[in-house]
């Protein structure tokens, strides 16, 4: 039944994703008092984008065919790893989530380098600033998992889950919402959200993830945009498990549950990027470093 | 059966290396020599196999008869787990070197380069079997001289001269305190046969054998600080020399390490937070070091400073996890450790075979000359990527398999030891080797995308040309191991877990069961999301080729925002893509900075510079070395250079000392 759910977990995910930038552009538009776009519309540019030819600059190699495709793959198999609230990721073992975080880090390094391979200089600032902050955001996402390696005693990131809130809750409380905060500013600067990145900014030079983007078209954007919308629910799926501390034991009702969790989680994005100014970008390692010490702290207390 | 074939390979790699040198500057000895390297690489690489398949020890023994010698050799498991990885390397760098130096035929003395290459191949194969210390250290003088002279090949240049000096100096520094290591442990044994080195009588006397033991040593492995000759040796030298001493040589100071720790006994806890703070400071000072570097071989020689950071910092878990009885952390530590060493001689070679591939095709190495090789030398840049990827310890390759060992081993420390020391060095080893491998897809993203992609930004990089078919075969064969490694990681670590046993753990075999974690079974399932993740990568290409079938592809110029006349010197350089990075460790860098600010309504001129120079060697060895020097000037005076007056000094001393016999008669 457990690995039914599973399974049914990482099918949803790959239908569902998309849904979650709907999500996200709702709330803002809400905020803002439009009506906003379709929750939809994630789906119907993929659909377009999926259609289409496509423009290559003369400039660049096989690396830039490929970096699209390589990051898609990359994170799927983050999806068949990461849990969901209780319920267990697809392919867990122990130590999966070293495996985690260095599959995200090919994503990272396939779609750098395609940028690179434009030779435009403003994809070489986005490639620049990418490898940055990511530099600061894996230590705080791995430290963040440790600290709940220490509350659960264990290695595997559904066992880590699954056990969170089994142990005495005094003592896992104050550990969960560190790695909590931890895990959404981790979640920000990762999926390129406001206060680190604007998504729909339109002055290249103030972007990071999307100017390194700029250059692809067609069924390579589309694999970059449903990549991203997958590493949203990735991480955000994370940031469930932590924050919502209900275990049912039955695994579908984790699923639901877990699945309404990772909207939330949207809207709470949705929220942020509402009610936030974006950092200078010299702040942005300042925000990840601040992390980076909550996580460590995280880990001491729950090894005291 | 191991040590004789070991024996016909250095008695090939010797005679053969001597015929070389007697054919000179003639064609034929570069020919000659490569074909020595690859058949002295054959038995060598049969006799650690059947060493390691076997796991009998192997011993030979002849009466030698210079003072506390013996010639005793021996294969064991460790010492074949070493000579497998030398043989595989020097072989496949010697098939490299002859097309790397068919250049210089007729125009300098390759029988002489190669008669140095076969003897540092040889004399590395005698340093991890020799059984004394006498033996030993005669090899290791043979190993560090003969790389001298490989280092020195292009002697014409100032600043190789200037590399080849610092070699020396260095790496007879670090012999001294070898010497002062061999010569304490004869002196307490009363021999200087490994064998009856025994426990020593007290751990004082223990400690000091161990802190002399990673000066020495790991003045050759490159630790931090005793790394400055590294980045100035390794560029220096030609290309299969650089692969060969990065790859393998400085691994024999790991050798060393591990090898007099067997004899010291049961490692006290303050040994571990030696290593692994050594390796922490080693592992991220090196990257951060390497980001720095405009020089493509130099950045390569800085990043293996890092990787063996990472390695001294894995021992460091190990003797740390025997100190504490935990078990876990003790093998993850020593088998990530163990394969570390395999997989970044593998991917280090392959790196610096490519680097010479590209200053060969340029004639340039510095890296904001090039750009868009990967249109000119595509199968060179196809190794190249493979070879950056698996230094970043990016999944599906080998490094990603050894990095993940030791993340295992510093979680199990952190969350299941119950012990705050442990937890403690779990915490230092998770934070620094996740720092490092961010900061290691930083330096290589920079190399690989500013060398390879792009447009090329000098004439040197648009006239490059590809390798030749012997360059290019051991580089797609090291490229394959990495591959290989990465997707069959179970099978090696099978391989060498008998290796633990004779290092203060038992076999491997009863370890999975002990400590809870089956090792082996975990790398499956990173084989397994290996194989899924290529699985993906397939089927998405073939539906992405399926979807573009048959729709138009048009060509452009890039995306430049309007702008009409792109040239190529607009490109992101290498310097800014780091920038950002090494500004914001600038009070552990220290950058140089040399700005002129555009001034007045109408600038005319402005310029920035930066230059991060090595800190060690800017405020800890430049000082110390200058002040030796004006000590040193004080007593030019005696020097005159006259004859007679060194007549007189022998004349005077002779007399003193025949005073002083008879006063003490």
């Amino acid at each position: 039944m457990t690995t039914v759910a599973s399974i049914l977990h990482v099918l949803l995910a790959l239908v569902l994703a998309p849904l979650l930038l709907g999500i996200v552009n709702r709330t803002k538009a809400k905020f803002a008092g439009r009506r906003g776009q379709p929750l939809l519309q994630a789906y119907y540019d993929l659909a377009k984008l999926f259609r289409k030819g496509a423009v290559y600059s003369r400039t660049t190699t096989w690396v830039f065919r490929a970096g699209p495709t390589v990051g898609l793959s990359a994170v799927i198999v983050a999806l068949a790893i990461v849990p969901l609230g209780g319920l267990p990721g697809l392919g867990a073992f122990s130590g999966d989530v070293i495996l985690l975080a260095y599959v995200l880090g090919l994503m990272r390094f396939m779609t750098v380098l395609a940028a690179l391979d434009t030779g435009s200089s403003f994809e070489g600032m986005g490639a620049s600033r990418e490898v940055q902050f990511s530099l600061l955001a894996e230590p705080a996402l791995l430290l963040a998992l440790a600290a709940l390696a220490v509350c659960a005693k264990s290695l595997s990131l559904s066992d880590i889950y699954g056990l969170l809130y089994a142990g005495e809750p005094a003592h896992v409380a104050p550990a969960a919402v560190m790695v909590a905060a931890v895990l959404l500013m981790v979640l920000l600067a990762e999926n390129a959200r406001i206060p680190v990145d604007d998504p729909n900014t339109h002055l290249e030079l103030t972007m990071i993830h999307e100017v390194m983007v700029l250059d692809h078209g067609g069924v390579d954007l589309g694999f970059i945009q449903y990549g991203a919308s997958l590493k949203l629910w990735v991480f955000s799926a994370l940031l469930v498990g932590v924050a919502l501390p209900l275990r049912t034991g039955q695994p579908i009702l984790d699923l639901l549950l877990g699945v309404g969790g990772v909207f939330a989680v949207a809207v709470l994005v949705g929220v942020i990027e509402s009610t936030m100014a974006r950092l200078r970008l010299v702040r942005v390692p300042q925000m990840l470093v601040v992390a980076n010490v909550l996580a460590i702290i995280a880990i001491l207390w729950a090894l005291r | 059966m191991s040590v004789v074939l070991l024996l016909i390979s250095v008695g090939v790699l010797l005679s053969g290396g001597a015929a070389c040198a007697a054919l000179g500057t003639r064609g034929s000895a570069n020919r000659l020599g490569a074909a020595v390297g690859v058949l002295g690489a054959i038995p060598a690489i049969l006799g650690a196999a059947h060493a390691l398949c076997t796991g009998q020890t192997s011993a030979f023994h002849m009466h030698w008869s210079v003072p506390f010698g013996s010639f005793r050799l021996a294969v064991d498991g460790l010492s074949a787990f070493f000579i497998l990885i030398i043989a595989v390397i020097c072989g496949l760098a010697a098939v490299y070197g002859a097309g790397y130096l068919k250049a210089d035929i007729g125009r300098k003395n390759l029988g002489a380069s190669w008669c140095f290459y076969n003897v540092l191949f040889a004399s590395m194969l005698l340093v991890v079997t020799a059984r004394n210390g006498m033996l030993f250290l005669l090899a290791w003088e043979f190993m560090s001289l003969a790389s001298f002279f490989l280092v020195m090949f292009d002697h014409e240049r100032p600043e190789v001269r200037e590399a080849g000096w610092t070699y020396l100096v260095a790496t007879h520094l670090g012999t001294a305190f070898l010497l002062a290591l061999f010569v304490l442990l004869g002196w307490q044994h009363q021999t200087m046969d490994f064998e009856r080195f025994a426990l020593p009588a007290d751990s004082m006397s223990a400690g000091v054998l161990f802190l002399l033991a990673v000066v020495g040593f790991g003045t050759k492995a490159g630790f931090m600080p005793m790394h400055v000759w590294l980045p100035e040796a390794h560029p220096a030298a030609p290309s299969h020399v650089s692969a060969v001493m990065s790859g393998v040589m400085i691994k024999t100071g790991i050798y060393g390490i591990l090898r007099t720790l067997t004899f010291l006994g049961t490692p006290p806890e303050w040994w571990g937070w030696t290593l692994l703070v050594i390796g922490a400071v080693s592992g991220i000072g090196g990257v951060l070091l390497a980001l720095a570097q405009r020089d493509l071989k130099r950045l390569l020689a800085y990043s293996s400073v890092e990787n063996i950071g990472i390695i001294c910092m894995a021992l460091g878990l190990w003797l740390l996890g025997i100190s504490t009885g935990n078990t876990t952390l003790a093998t993850l530590g020593l088998l990530g450790g163990l394969l570390h060493i395999w997989n970044h001689a593998i991917f280090k070679s392959l790196l610096f075979l490519g680097a010479g591939a590209v200053a060969h095709g340029t004639g340039t190495r510095d890296i904001e000359q090039l750009g868009g090789l990967l249109k000119r030398m595509g199968q060179t840049g196809v190794a190249f990527l493979i070879g950056s990827a698996a230094i970043c310890g990016l999944p599906p390759f080998n490094g990603f398999v050894s990095e993940f060992l030791l993340y295992v081993g510093a979680l199990s420390g952190i969350a299941q030891a119950g012990r705050s020391d442990v937890a403690a060095a779990g915490m230092v080893a998770l934070g620094a080797l996740a720092i490092i491998g961010g900061l290691a897809v930083a330096c290589f993203t920079k190399v690989f995308g500013i060398v390879f992609l792009g447009e090329p930004r000098s004439d040197l990089a648009a006239h490059a040309h590809e390798a030749s078919a012997s360059m290019r075969l051991p580089m797609a064969v090291l490229a394959g191991l990495c591959m290989l490694i990465g997707l069959l990681g179970p099978l090696v670590v099978r391989a060498v877990a008998p290796l633990t046993s004779g290092l203060f753990l038992p076999a491997a075999a009863t370890v999975a069961n002990s400590t809870g974690i089956d090792i082996v079974g975990l790398l499956w399932r990173i084989s397994a999301g290996a194989a899924l993740l290529l699985v993906l990568i397939l089927a998405l290409a073939i539906v992405r080729r399926r979807l573009l079938g048959g729709r138009v592809m048009e060509q452009a110029g890039t995306w430049d925002c309007g702008y009409v006349a792109p040239t190529t010197r607009m490109q992101y350089t290498a310097s800014s893509f780091a920038w950002p990075i090494l500004d914001m460790f600038r009070l552990l860098l220290r950058p140089r900075l040399d700005r002129r600010l555009p001034t007045g309504l109408f600038p005319q001129q402005a310029s920035f510079e930066s230059r991060s120079e090595d800190i060690f060697r800017r405020f800890g060895y430049a000082p110390l070395f200058g002040a030796f020097r004006s000590l040193a000037d004080r007593l030019h005076w005696f020097q005159q250079g006259r004859n007679q007056l060194y007549v007189l000094y022998i004349a005077v001393t002779l007399l003193i000392l025949l005073l002083w016999k008879l006063g003490a008669r």
